[in-house]
């Protein structure tokens, strides 16, 4: 433990996350000296009133003015503590001016991410550093919580209604970001990925979409796409069971439909199922819940790829 | 009286001696089951309670074991979705709610006050096997798909799941009654059944925290009741109140439950500070500082409880002006809460200590009950909260509550009361090494959970990053220690009940009134009905006789 | 077994006599349990316990005000076109059957108070039956809206034909002429007289028990604690409905 500060608290990756931890040690020393005080009182009245033969207890007086301190001396302490809380929490609250509206939406088990320019992207969202920006959170299903450690927030996404949270990222890099309201199955692998990086690449970005790293192989891009795209939070790539059909051994077979046919997995099974899931469901998955993925050709095709190796 | 003499009275078969030991007047597995003495229907709760606990313990250690490595270590995600659900769901409905006021307090509250029985025997009996009756849905429901909501049963996950919920849900409802049940008795109890001179003020402080405790299970059990009612209706018929596909609102059920469980919370907390003063009292043979503050504190607390619930809800979607008010109000929960820590460790001050295992338990209490409520601040105060909600800071500050707190005082209590409820002794040397395995073990376990939790470590995931990967392992050695801690306990206990010695009527040399009657007590309590002329804490009224340990 | 027999006489002789002595731990009347000292604080503790059980049968059925004072107000015209459906003067004769059996019930305690016995029994067969006419208008008040497909959450929208228990068609519709979201108006409604009738039911059942240990002269001028404390449980169903009635017919 070298610093007590970088210990307890992840790294301050937003304008408001300092404020928090300010707050975070003046509790947390706080809390250290009490508790080592009581401690300290008791181990002391342990040792120097412990029974002795002939010694008796002093009966207990009364002792208002004692009483009344110690009932009524906290309420200057928590009020303080409640002002200082408040106080940042309606900072850290408010969007400042011109805050870039990026639209987080939760489902079972992904993030998806909407620029202001309407594209999409799913558990990968890139932002520039240093620009404030506003998240407007909503769920397709059920509750999830949009939870960013390193800016100190979160907020549930609750079906029916728009929450939000807003910061400014401060630092190139990765942002971790996780679902914090219990979703079911795959709770934990419900993790989104914020790259902050600078305004100019940033903007580079918006205007040439996501394209795959260069040197890649097809193959490797498509088991990027699989984890980006959350595909794993519902198909396995080693066989086990999973709210989806495995995609072990899943290339040129022969699928049971529930419907009762068969289909061939080919090129045009894997194209249908990505971009309209519900038109053919395998038996056994009656109560699929997948949602339309807007992935585009090259995109498939490496998927496609990545599925051939997955014998 | 001329209307009486017609009817036949309704005789008992046979009446056993008031004066003979309550565990011999009468013999027999049906003079247990049909009993209507309050203290063997509070040994029944005990050990119902107690198999609660070893069930709640066997999940929590299958959910430490998982969480040893990433990824799958014993079971999938489904299985451990599970597992923490119905960790959360048997230790709050199963043991902790009915473990103080419902196995204790059965066997004690009515003693304490001098009466020769709880109010309403029958409707105490009643109280039993509701608690057992919905025990059995609870059951029926773990060994058919079980739940994987979380205890909480948020909507509308809890609409959407394949589990079983309706089955558990009802279990709780039908807990839920007896619950409702056992704090009418006590309430009643407490006001109707003092012996002569038991005035309010000479009241043991146990009392006045069971009667707290059963003003909010009057109060607040019923809304917990018809939230769960609406919970089965709405999966059943798609009533639309929770469920927001059908115009319903899941932040209202949110409302619901938390008014429910808030208050909840005071069950399982108050009573366990209402056993430790009872044991600080005897271990210091001193009376409890403040007697009056400490009193108060307890009702004080029972109200404020009913006025706190939305601090659950300070990242759900509430105004800002309605998490403004429930954070004030959160704040003001310190105040009691100080209260008695402080008047605890005035106590020690100038008292005669002795530290034998019940006290080892009560001072624990006041450190781990400490450190719970401190962190406490932490998540009352905005800012901070809405980084740690939901991680598993919030799953270790109320373990410390919870465990460190209640676990303590109800163990403590046991250890405390358990010569006169079995009338053996245990081996101190084993209790005491007991006593520093679960202490050291709780430790371990969630101080590393305070760490991950505020580094940002969600709760209830199946798998974690690797930098959490430490935080977890320690964690999970500390669950074995606590593990090794209670079983170590429950071997002590068992060696005292085959092999223990006889106790004598007052082993702990105590002034309080349930040590002054034999050891077992006698069917009906007492030999003589006690006439209460000192308080229960009056170490320098009490004669050489009463205080003896002989 | 015969010294069992010698206590059960001795107990009985005790009875006879009302008095403490002829067994040590039975004093007084026979309806005086063992653990109470005095009648009064045996009745004292009933009225006490009941009072503490009426509360929470309160806060029991405040959970469904309070869902009813919500989405009352986030969907006032799906209330208002709702609560049309109901028939206002079914609702009417149930209350003032309802406020009609509460005072019967409490004349019963007053003539058990006297000492009455026969007429404690007839006031309280007026109370069952009242609450008999009660559960039968609710009857027909619910088959009418099961023919009308008034039906809670997903059930709303298909009119079931087969009378009360008839079979009912699962799957999403609603009734064109409410506005949306008066399904919820009908889970609350079927939610709260459901519960509301499920205490007449139970009520009757308690009613009956009353009766019939009245009736074997069980009660007298110096015990009738049992009536007492049906009577008061009856006040709180008739209380409730008060309150539900202008709820859930009257209010626009």
């Amino acid at each position: 433990m070298v610093s007590p500060d970088n210990f307890q608290l992840p790294e301050q990756l937003s304008t408001g996350a300092a404020e928090v931890d300010d707050l975070y040690m003046f509790v947390y020393w706080f809390s250290l000296i009490f508790t080592a005080i009581i401690v300290a009182v008791m181990i002391y009245c342990i040792v120097k009133f412990r029974r002795r033969p002939g010694v008796k207890a002093e009966p207990v007086g009364h002792n208002l003015v004692m009483e009344l301190v110690w009932t009524f001396g906290p309420v200057v302490f928590i009020a303080i503590l409640f002002h200082l809380g408040f106080k940042v929490y309606v900072h850290n609250a408010v969007a400042q001016e011109g805050a870039m509206e990026i639209r987080a939406r939760g489902r079972q088990w992904l993030w998806e991410f909407q620029y202001p320019n309407g594209s999409t992207a799913t558990n990968e969202l890139k932002l520039p550093v240093g620009k404030p920006v506003k998240f407007i959170i909503s769920s397709d299903d059920v509750l999830h919580s949009f939870y960013v450690p390193g800016a100190r927030l979160k907020r549930d996404a609750v079906p029916g209604m728009y929450t939000n949270i807003t910061f400014t990222p401060t630092k190139l890099g990765p942002m971790q970001v996780f679902c914090a309201e219990y979703c079911g199955t795959s709770h934990s692998g419900m993790l989104a990925m914020i790259e902050v990086m600078t305004p100019e690449a940033f903007q580079k970005f918006l205007d040439e979409g996501d394209k795959p790293p260069a040197g890649t192989s097809p193959e490797e891009y498509g088991a990027t796409l699989y984890k980006k795209n959350a595909c794993n939070t519902c198909h396995s790539v080693d066989g086990s069971k999973m709210p989806g059909p495995t995609w072990k051994g899943l290339w040129g077979k022969q699928e049971q439909m529930a419907d009762g046919s068969t289909v061939q997995v080919d090129e045009n099974y894997v194209k249908e199922s990505i971009l309209k899931p519900q038109a053919k469901i395998a038996a056994g998955f009656t109560t699929t819940q997948m949602p339309p993925f807007t992935l585009k050709d090259p995109q498939i095709d490496a998927i496609i790829a990545y599925m051939k190796t997955l014998k | 009286m001329g209307a009486a003499t017609t009817t036949v009275p309704r005789a008992q078969p046979h009446h056993p001696d008031p004066n003979e030991n309550y565990l011999k007047a009468e013999r027999g597995i049906m003079s247990w089951l049909v009993t209507l003495d309050h203290k063997r229907i509070g040994i029944m709760y005990l050990i119902s309670v107690i198999l609660a606990f070893a069930v709640g313990g066997a999940f929590a250690l299958g959910v430490r074991l998982e969480l040893f490595s990433r990824g799958r270590t014993i079971m999938d995600a489904d299985q451990y979705n599970r597992a923490f659900t119905l960790h959360g769901v048997v230790m709050v409905f199963l043991f902790i709610i009915p473990s103080i006021p419902a196995a204790l307090g059965n066997f004690i509250l009515p003693i304490q006050l001098g009466a020769k029985d709880v109010a309403f025997p029958r409707l105490n009996l009643m109280s039993y096997y509701i608690y057992v009756f919905g025990a059995c849905f609870a059951l029926y429901s773990m060994v058919n798909g079980a739940v994987d909501t979380g205890w909480t049963f948020y909507t509308p996950y809890s609409m959407r799941t394949a589990s079983s919920v309706i089955p558990m849900v009802l279990g709780a409802f039908i807990m839920g009654f007896s619950s409702i049940l056992t704090g009418v008795n006590f309430l009643v109890t407490v006001h109707k059944l003092r012996a002569p001179g038991q005035t309010w003020t000479k009241l043991p402080l146990f009392i006045w925290g069971l009667y707290s405790t059963s003003i909010i299970q009057v109060l607040a059990t019923p809304v917990l009741a018809i939230t769960l009612l609406l919970l089965c209706l709405e999966r059943f018929l798609g009533l639309g109140i929770f469920d927001p596909k059908l115009g319903g609102d899941p932040v209202l059920f949110q409302h619901f439950f938390w008014f429910y469980s808030h208050p909840a919370v005071y069950i399982m907390i108050v009573p366990g500070m209402a056993v430790v003063n009872e044991i600080i009292a005897t271990f210091t043979r001193r009376a409890i500082v403040g007697y009056m503050f400490v009193a108060m504190s307890s009702l004080a607390l029972a109200l404020l409880g009913f006025l706190v619930w939305g601090h659950h809800l300070f990242v759900s979607g509430m105004s800002e002006y309605a998490t403004m008010v429930f954070s004030g109000l959160t704040f003001l929960v310190a105040i009691p809460s100080g209260v008695k820590v402080f008047n605890w460790v005035a106590t020690l001050y100038k008292g005669s200590i002795r530290l034998e295992s019940p006290m080892l338990y009560a001072l624990s209490f006041i450190f781990l009950f400490t450190i719970g409520g401190l962190t406490g601040l932490f998540l009352g105060m905005l800012a901070i909260d809405v980084h740690l909600h939901d991680t598993y800071f919030v799953v270790a500050h109320f373990h410390y509550v919870m465990v460190g707190g209640t676990v303590m005082g109800f163990v403590g209590g046991l250890h405390y009361w358990w010569p006169k409820m079995t009338g053996k002794l245990y081996s101190e040397g084993m209790a005491k090494v007991a006593w520093f395995l679960v202490f050291i073990g709780f430790n371990v376990t969630f101080i590393a959970q305070f760490i991950m939790g505020s580094r940002g470590m969600p709760r209830r995931y199946y798998d974690y990053l690797p930098e959490f990967e430490i935080f977890h392992k320690v964690s999970t050695i500390g669950s074995w220690i606590l593990g090794a801690g209670f079983l170590t306990m429950l071997a002590m206990f068992i060696i005292s009940l085959k092999s223990g010695a006889k106790s004598t009527r007052n082993p702990w040399g105590s002034a309080a009134l349930e040590w002054q009657t034999p050891t077992p007590p006698p069917l009906a309590n007492f030999i003589k009905v006690p006439t209460i002329t000192r308080g229960p804490y009056d170490y320098h009224l009490a004669t050489e006789e009463e205080l003896s340990e002989q | 077994m015969s010294q069992a027999a010698s206590h059960a006489e001795s107990s009985a002789a005790s009875h006879d006599e009302s008095h403490a002595g002829g067994h040590d731990e039975h004093h007084g009347p026979p309806w005086l349990a063992h653990h109470f000292d005095t009648p009064a604080q045996q009745f004292d503790a009933a009225k006490l316990g009941m009072w503490a059980f009426l509360a929470q049968e309160l806060l029991f059925f405040s959970g469904v005000f309070v869902a009813y004072g919500i989405f009352r107000s986030w969907y006032p015209e799906a209330f208002s076109t709702a609560s049309h459906q109901l028939d206002r003067v079914m609702g009417a004769a149930n209350t003032i059957v309802l406020l009609f059996s509460s005072w019967t019930a409490a004349m019963a305690v007053r003539s058990s108070q006297l000492g009455k016995k026969q007429q404690t029994t007839t006031l309280l067969l007026i109370t069952i039956a009242c609450a008999f006419i009660f559960l039968i208008v609710k009857y027909f008040e619910y088959q009418h809206k099961f023919h009308a497909g008034l039906l809670p959450g997903k059930y709303f929208g298909h009119p079931v034909d087969g009378g009360l228990f008839g079979a009912i068609p699962a799957g999403h519709g609603h009734t064109p002429h409410l506005a949306p979201k008066a399904h919820i108006f009908f889970s609350l409604y079927f939610v709260m007289t459901g519960i509301h009738a499920l205490h007449v039911i139970v009520g009757i059942g308690v009613l009956f028990w009353i009766v019939k240990r009245n009736a074997s002269g069980e009660f007298s001028k110096e015990f009738f604690t049992p009536v007492d404390l049906v009577a008061l449980y009856w006040h709180l169903v008739d209380l409730i409905w008060i309150y539900l009635f202008p709820l859930l017919y009257l209010i626009d």
